[in-house]
C-alpha cells in the first residue's frame, strides 16, 4: 500500500472549521479527487487516513498534516494538484510526498505559533514576555470536559519573543512562540494567559493564532524542522 | 475598499471576532463548495434566500439549494443564503450591531432587493422575525420602505401564509424554479424605470401591485378580511382593482428540463443529511387524506429514469457525497422504479456509494427494492408507514394497507436478513378512539411474532414511531377538529403501557413519540388566520425562538401568547385546532388556489368519516376521480415508462 504525507493549511475564514468538519470534508474531495483510497476491511468499511495534531477550531495553520493510504500508486503531484482542486479555498494543500516508513505522529514534535492581532504597544509586550520567561513555571487554568484544570504553561516555551514585523492592516505587535508538543498539551492561547499571570498585561481578547510550521524541534537552536524532509530525502 | 460605507458592504470584519465565542461557527462562514460569489455591482436584482432555522438543517433543504443555483445561473442577479442564527449569536450580534447578514459574502440582509423565507414547517415563523428584526427589517410590511427588500413567503407553509400575513409583504404558493425567474424580471424591469410609484401607489406598493396583477404572487395587503361576529372570516376581498380574486399556485412541468440541483452545496459544517438527493418525482396521487404535501403538489410529475442517472453521476462527482437518496413522497411508485434501483446498483457495485430510498409503501415490491439497494451493504433497518392502527383507521385516511400486506412484508424483509422494521403511525386521526391506538401495539406484536418466526432468531426489532396528527389546509381532513394533546397523551401512555407490559415481545418494540402539546400549536399556525399573526409576535417578543426545537418550544408560551392577543376576540387556541368546522366556513385560505376542488375536498371529507364512504384510488393507474387540479392548473400527468434503462458508466 503507498502511503502519502500531505502538508495542508486552513486559511482565513475556514480557520473556524473543526477538526470532525476537516476530516468529513477531507474525505469528501477524496472522492472527488478520484485517490484510489484504500478501505479499511469490516462492516463500515472507511479510508485510511490518519491525522497528525490538529489545530483548534478558530486557529489558523499552515502546517497541518495527514496520512492516506492508498489501494495503487499515484504520483503524489497530481494527488497535490487534484485534492487542492478539491477542497474549497482556505483548506489548501502545500505538499505531499509519498512516504519512507515510520511513524509521522513521532516527528511532531514542536510546533512554532505567531500570534496577532494583541491588544498591546511593543514595549510593554515585551516587558511582559520578559516576565513570563523569567519564571520556571507558571500556573494557568484551562475549561476542559473535565472542570476547570490547571497546568504548567511555562515548560513547554521553547522560544517566545515578539516578531520584528508586524501585521499590515493594523500594525499590531507580533508574538512568536515555539511550543513543545506533549501532555499536557500547552496551546497558544495558554502562552497568553501565562504572559497575562506572569505580567497582568492583557493583551488577547482578540487574539488570532496561527501555527507556521510543525515539527521536529532542534533544541540546541530552538528551531522546528521540517517533518516530511526524511521522506524527501529517501526519493 | 470604498471610500465609503455601502449598505451591501460586508460585516465579516466585524463578525470574525465574535465567531471564537459562538457555538460551532462554521456554520455561519459561508465558503460551502458549489457556494456562488458574485460581485455585487455586476447585479441588477438581488435576492437573500433564507431557510429559517438552523444552518444544520436548512443547508441541506432542497428547495432553497435550487433556488439559489436557477437564480445565481441568471446573468446580472445574485442569489445568497441566509440562516436563522443560534441564540448565542444572536445576543452577540445584538450587542455588537452586527445585522442578519448571508453566510455567502456576509452581507446585511437589508439590501437585497429581496428576502425570499421557504416554510417547510409554520414552527419557523418566529425565527423569520428574529431575522427581520436583526437585519432591521421592520416586522410589519406596513412600516417598510423603499430601503427594506420585498419579504417573500414560499415552501409548503405558504399555502396559508395569513398568518403571517402582516409580516411578509407577499406569498408565492407551489414550484419555486419558474416564477423565481418572472419575480426578478417585474424587479428589473421596475429598477431599470427607476423604481416609479404609479396610480397613487407608492414605489413599493407599484412593485407589489405589479406581482399582484401576474395572478401568481399573493400580496396580502391588497385583500381585506371581513370577520362575522361569532369570530369566522366573512369574506376575503381584494382592495384594490385589477388583482385576481384567487391566486393560484405554480407548476413546474417536465422536470427533465430543470435537474437541479446540478452543484449541490457540500458544507463543511455537519448538517442532517450528509447526502446528495435527487427528486425522482414531484406530486402524489396517492390521496392519503391527511397529507398535504400529496395534496397540494398535484399532479405527479416524473423525472425519467436517463436524467436522475445522470444526476445521480453529476452530483456524486461534483460534491464527493458517498450517499445518494432518491426523493419523493412515495419513491417506490416512481414508473421505473425498479429499473433505476438495479441500474444505479449496477453502475456503483463495488464502490463506497451507497443508495438509499425512503420507503414508505407497504409491499413486497419494496423489499425487492431495497435489497436491491443494499447490495453490498449491511441491512440494518427499513421503514414502513402504515400510519393508521386499525383497519378502521387506515380506511379512514385512505392509506388501504391491510394487515395480512404488513405481515407478509415484514414476513419478506426478516428472512431476507433485514433485522430491524420501523414503522409510522399517526395518533389524533379524526374518529380515532383509544382501540384504534392500542391496534398499533397488536400490530407491531404481530410483527415481532412474525419476525422471529421466519428469522429464526430473537433479537430482530420492531421500532414504532407516532407523531400526532395536524389537520391542514387545502387537504381533506381541513375541516377536521384536531384532537386535544391531554387526550392525545392519554393515548399515547395507555399505548406504552400495553405495549411495556407484554412479557413476550414489549423488549422487542421500541416507541417513539412526542407528547401532543407542539402539535396544537402547529396546528393554531397551519390553520390559522391574520389574527393569529399577533400571537405569532407576542410570543417572539417574549423570547420564542426555534420552535421547532423541543429544547426551545414552550407550550406555556404559546398559551399565554393566545390568552393575551386574542383577548376581546371570540376567538382563542381551541377555536383554532380543536373546533371542527362545517362546509359553509370561509376558511383563512380558501383565496389561495391549490387546483383541487373544494367541492371534491369536502366530498372526500364525507366518505372519510362515512364507514360506508368509498375509498379513493391513485389517479396514475386508475380512471380521473375529479380532484380539479389538472383542469384547473392546465397540467397534465407525467409518467413513464420510457423503456429506456442504465447503461453502465464508460470507465475514466
Amino acid at each position: 500500500m503507498q502511503r502519502l504525507r500531505i502538508r495542508y493549511a486552513k486559511r482565513g475564514r475556514l480557520r473556524f472549521t473543526s477538526h470532525r468538519d476537516f476530516s468529513r470534508a477531507f474525505e469528501r474531495a477524496l472522492v472527488r479527487a478520484g485517490v484510489p483510497m484504500a478501505y479499511s476491511s469490516g462492516f463500515n468499511p472507511h479510508p485510511r487516513i490518519s491525522y497528525g495534531g490538529a489545530a483548534p477550531t478558530g486557529s489558523a495553520s499552515e502546517a497541518e498534516y495527514l496520512e492516506i493510504g492508498l489501494r495503487e500508486e499515484v504520483d503524489p503531484t497530481e494527488v497535490a494538484r487534484r485534492l487542492d482542486e478539491a477542497l474549497p479555498p482556505g483548506l489548501d494543500v502545500l505538499d505531499v510526498v509519498e512516504s519512507s516508513g515510520g511513524a509521522l505522529a513521532d516527528r511532531l514534535e514542536a510546533s512554532v505559533w505567531r500570534i496577532h492581532r494583541l491588544e498591546a504597544d511593543r514595549s510593554a509586550l515585551e516587558e511582559a514576555v520578559a516576565a513570563f520567561l523569567a519564571r520556571d513555571e507558571v500556573v494557568v487554568e484551562r475549561m476542559t470536559k473535565k472542570g476547570v484544570r490547571g497546568f504548567d504553561a511555562r515548560h513547554a516555551v521553547v522560544t517566545l519573543r515578539v516578531a520584528d514585523i508586524t501585521d499590515n492592516d493594523d500594525r499590531c505587535a507580533i508574538l512568536e512562540v515555539v511550543l513543545r508538543h506533549g501532555s499536557p498539551s500547552v496551546r497558544p492561547d495558554d502562552v497568553l494567559a501565562g504572559i497575562r499571570e506572569a505580567s497582568g498585561l492583557h493583551a488577547g481578547s482578540a487574539a488570532l493564532f496561527e501555527r507556521l510550521a510543525q515539527g521536529p524541534l532542534d533544541e540546541g537552536t530552538g528551531t522546528v524542522g521540517d517533518p516530511l524532509a526524511p521522506d524527501r530525502d529517501a526519493v | 475598499m470604498p471610500a465609503t460605507a455601502a449598505a451591501h458592504d460586508s460585516v465579516w470584519g466585524r463578525l470574525e471576532p465574535l465567531l471564537p465565542g459562538v457555538q460551532k461557527p462554521i456554520q455561519y462562514v459561508g465558503g460551502e463548495l458549489n457556494s456562488t460569489s458574485k460581485e455585487w455591482d455586476e447585479t441588477d436584482v438581488r435576492w437573500a434566500l433564507m431557510y429559517p432555522d438552523a444552518y444544520e438543517v436548512g443547508l441541506p433543504n432542497q428547495g432553497v439549494q435550487i433556488l439559489y443555483e436557477v437564480l445565481n445561473e441568471q446573468d446580472r442577479v445574485l442569489a445568497e443564503r441566509t440562516y436563522a442564527v443560534w441564540p448565542d449569536m444572536e445576543q452577540a450580534m445584538r450587542e455588537h450591531g452586527i445585522p442578519q447578514f448571508t453566510v455567502d459574502a456576509h452581507r446585511p440582509v437589508r439590501a437585497f432587493d429581496l428576502l425570499g423565507v421557504s416554510f417547510s414547517t409554520e414552527l419557523g415563523y418566529t425565527n423569520l422575525l428574529t431575522a427581520l428584526d436583526l437585519a432591521g427589517i421592520p416586522l410589519h410590511a406596513v412600516d417598510r420602505t423603499e430601503a427594506d427588500p420585498l419579504v417573500l413567503a414560499g415552501g409548503h407553509a405558504a399555502f396559508n401564509p395569513e398568518p403571517i400575513a402582516e409580516f411578509v409583504d407577499a406569498a408565492v404558493l407551489g414550484d419555486g424554479e419558474e416564477v423565481v425567474l418572472a419575480i426578478t424580471e417585474v424587479v428589473r424591469e421596475w429598477k431599470e424605470e427607476g423604481c416609479p410609484g404609479a396610480g397613487g401607489r407608492s414605489p413599493r406598493d407599484e412593485l407589489l401591485y405589479r406581482l399582484a396583477v401576474s395572478g401568481g404572487v399573493y400580496v396580502p395587503k391588497f385583500y381585506d378580511v371581513e370577520y362575522l361576529p361569532d369570530g369566522r372570516i366573512r369574506r376575503v376581498v381584494p382592495n384594490t382593482s385589477g388583482v385576481p380574486w384567487r391566486v393560484a399556485k405554480h407548476t413546474l412541468m417536465d422536470l427533465d428540463a430543470w435537474p437541479y440541483p446540478r452543484k449541490p452545496l457540500v458544507p463543511l459544517a455537519e448538517t442532517v443529511h450528509e447526502r446528495y438527493s435527487v427528486e425522482i418525482f414531484r406530486g402524489c396521487t396517492r390521496g392519503c387524506r391527511f397529507c398535504q404535501a400529496g395534496m397540494i403538489t398535484r399532479p405527479v410529475r416524473e423525472r425519467s429514469i436517463t436524467t436522475i442517472g445522470d444526476m445521480v453521476e453529476n452530483g456524486i462527482r461534483s460534491s464527493g457525497f458517498e450517499e445518494v437518496g432518491l426523493l419523493s413522497l412515495s419513491s417506490a411508485d416512481h414508473s421505473e422504479i425498479g429499473d433505476v434501483a438495479k441500474g444505479l446498483a449496477d453502475r456503483y457495485e463495488g464502490s463506497n456509494v451507497s443508495l438509499s430510498l425512503p420507503s414508505t409503501r407497504v409491499d413486497a415490491f419494496n423489499i425487492d427494492l431495497a435489497n436491491e439497494f443494499s447490495r453490498n451493504g449491511r441491512r440494518s433497518g427499513l421503514t414502513f408507514a402504515p400510519e393508521g392502527g386499525s383497519e378502521r383507521m387506515r380506511r379512514v385516511i385512505n392509506k388501504m394497507v391491510t394487515e395480512e400486506d404488513l405481515i407478509r412484508t415484514v414476513a419478506a424483509a426478516y428472512s431476507h436478513g433485514w433485522r430491524q422494521v420501523k414503522l409510522y403511525f399517526m395518533c389524533g386521526l379524526p374518529t380515532e378512539t383509544d382501540e384504534d391506538v392500542l391496534g398499533i401495539a397488536d400490530l407491531a406484536k404481530k410483527v415481532i411474532a412474525k419476525g422471529r418466526e421466519v428469522s429464526g432468531r430473537n433479537d430482530i426489532r420492531c421500532t414504532v414511531s407516532i407523531g400526532g396528527f395536524v389537520p391542514k389546509p387545502h387537504t381533506p381532513f381541513q375541516w377536521a377538529a384536531q384532537l386535544d394533546w391531554e387526550t392525545t397523551d392519554e393515548r399515547l401512555k395507555k399505548l406504552r403501557d400495553d405495549v411495556r407490559a407484554d412479557k413476550k415481545y414489549g423488549r422487542a418494540i421500541g416507541f417513539r413519540y412526542h407528547d401532543g402539546r407542539p402539535g396544537i400549536i402547529e396546528g393554531l399556525l397551519s390553520r390559522g388566520d391574520r389574527r393569529v399573526g399577533r400571537v405569532i409576535e407576542a410570543v417572539w417578543r417574549d423570547g420564542g425562538r426555534f420552535d421547532g426545537w423541543s429544547e426551545h418550544f414552550s407550550f406555556d408560551r404559546w398559551v399565554e401568547a393566545c390568552e393575551k392577543a386574542l383577548a376581546g376576540t371570540p376567538v382563542d387556541l381551541d377555536w383554532y385546532t380543536t373546533r371542527e368546522r362545517d362546509y359553509a366556513e370561509v376558511l383563512p385560505w380558501d383565496h389561495l388556489d391549490s387546483g383541487l376542488d373544494r367541492d371534491w375536498l369536502w366530498e372526500d371529507w364525507q366518505d372519510a368519516i362515512d364507514p360506508d364512504g368509498a375509498e379513493v384510488e391513485d389517479c396514475r393507474w386508475n380512471p380521473c376521480y375529479d380532484c380539479g387540479v389538472c383542469p384547473q392548473m392546465d397540467t397534465e400527468i407525467q409518467i413513464g415508462p420510457t423503456g429506456r434503462k442504465l447503461l453502465p458508466l464508460s470507465v475514466v
